[in-house]
């Protein structure tokens, strides 16, 4: 089936089976940033923006996002909040391998439209979804309240 | 795996329904992210974002939701977010993540009736209706027990009363499942609600309890008997044991906090 998809802001008609996964289907069409981890909906590091908002792509049935326009991090990269957030990561030495930092950013950047002023109970709990397998997560909790803070 | 042979998006119930019944292999679709945990071969998948029924809204002194909503709509509402003490919040951001919550429906986290599910839970310790289809509106405790199989779930419907609410829960990370919640519920004429689920069974009130509490003032007693009244289940997650161990001290906080 055909499905019209805005990806990045960028119009697209996508031919895609109706069992596919958005995932998938990013991936399918070179979007390499969006990754596969567990593939049930624990990990976060195939989040992707729906309409604005964090979403698992590995969770969302792709014919059921027909219509709505998806941001990956591809579609971020000239955003000076994205650049806020991946430097605030940089200098905190919080960058390591990088499989997870594409949903992490995506999500922070979400937290960032959404929470006025977060503690940073709040914050943990916005991010409860996104881990990291390289089990790093102090430097990047560092990095993300210094991003709030000098932003804020 | 699940195997879509096709995809349908309804622009209405009605319509929705209609498909539902006459297509051998019809299913409703919420956003699928729990259904595609299972293996299961979907010959029409009907997807309800376009049938009219996201909402939330007051009528009547009634709080009522849409069954294609999803739970991150709900948290955000202002109606929710004001109702019942900030409680019902809470609730819904214990479960899972905002990730998963922008995707999953009420329709789909109230309809298979998950054993561990957190919102059945709470929905049951408030005085909630579930208005299906076919089926028409039933108290969600009558819907629990019912074996319907076919039909949608139009709207939930929370009476909107002055009740305060507590959420209780034990796990062993923020992030994972419930081992067993319960919910309390208390309005200022002492009628309570209490709900306790993940036992692992699907929540059920506890109906002794109630009784109880509306003629005694023995919050210790109550809460046992509450726990009593209910049976457990080993899984993978805890033992039958240590939910019988949890269950009173869980109903006992919750009471504390409604009655404070
Ligand atoms: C990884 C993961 C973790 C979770 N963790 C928790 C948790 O901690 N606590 C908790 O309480 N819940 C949890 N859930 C459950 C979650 O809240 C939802 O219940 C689940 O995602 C189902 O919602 P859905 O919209 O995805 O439904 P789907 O997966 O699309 O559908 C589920 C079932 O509901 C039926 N259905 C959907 N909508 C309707 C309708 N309107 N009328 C009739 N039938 C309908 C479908 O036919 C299907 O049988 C979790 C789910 C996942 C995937
Ligand atoms: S791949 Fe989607 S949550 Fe892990
Ligand atoms: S940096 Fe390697 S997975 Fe997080």
């Amino acid at each position: 089936m055909k499905i019209a998809l805005t990806i990045n802001n960028v119009k697209k008609e996508v031919e895609i089976s109706p069992s596919e996964f958005l995932l998938d289907v990013l991936r399918r069409l070179d979007y390499m940033s969006v990754k596969k981890g567990c593939d049930t909906g624990t990990c976060g590091v195939c989040t992707v923006l729906m309409d604005g908002k964090p979403v698992l792509s590995c969770s969302v049935l792709a014919a059921s996002a027909d219509g709505h326009e998806i941001t990956t991090i591809e579609g971020l990269s000239e955003d000076p909040e994205f650049k806020a957030i991946s430097n605030a990561l940089l200098e905190e030495g919080a960058d390591q391998c990088g499989f997870c930092s594409p949903g992490l950013i995506l999500n922070v950047y979400a937290m960032k439209k959404e929470l006025k002023n977060p503690s940073e109970e709040d914050m943990k709990k916005y991010l409860v979804g996104n881990l990291c397998r390289c089990t790093g997560y102090v430097p990047q909790m560092r990095a993300i309240k210094k991003y709030f803070e000098v932003k804020a | 795996m699940i195997e879509i042979k096709e995809y349908y998006r309804a622009k209405s119930v009605e319509e929705a329904y209609e498909k539902l019944m006459n297509v051998e292999g019809a299913e409703i679709i919420g956003s699928g992210a729990f259904m595609r945990l299972s293996s299961r071969k979907i010959n029409l998948a009907i997807d309800l974002q376009e049938a009219g029924l996201n909402y939330v809204k007051i009528e009547n002194n009634e709080i009522r939701i849409g069954g294609a909503t999803t739970l991150g709509e709900i948290e955000k509402n202002e109606i929710i977010k004001e109702s019942f003490n900030g409680e019902l919040v809470k609730a819904l951001q214990a479960i899972w993540s905002v990730q998963l919550r922008n995707i999953a429906t009420i329709g789909g986290t109230v309809f298979p009736r998950l054993g561990f599910s957190d919102l059945i839970t709470v929905l049951l310790a408030l005085n909630t209706d579930i208005v299906l289809y076919n089926n028409g509106r039933m108290p969600l405790e009558v819907f629990l027990e019912e074996k319907i199989r076919k039909d949608i779930i139009v709207e939930l419907i929370i009476k909107k009363e002055n009740r305060k609410l507590s959420f209780q829960y034990m796990r062993n990370s923020f992030y994972d499942f419930s081992i067993l919640n319960a919910a309390v519920s208390v309005d200022e004429n002492k009628d309570f609600r209490i709900a306790i689920g993940a036992r692992p069974g699907v929540a059920s009130l506890a109906k002794k309890a109630m009784g109880y509490l509306k003629e005694n003032d023995d919050i210790e007693e109550g809460a046992k008997i509450a726990a009593e009244e209910m049976t457990y289940g080993s899984n993978i997650k805890g033992s039958k044991e240590y939910r019988e161990m949890i269950a009173p001290v869980l109903v006992r906080r919750g009471l504390e906090e409604v009655l404070k």
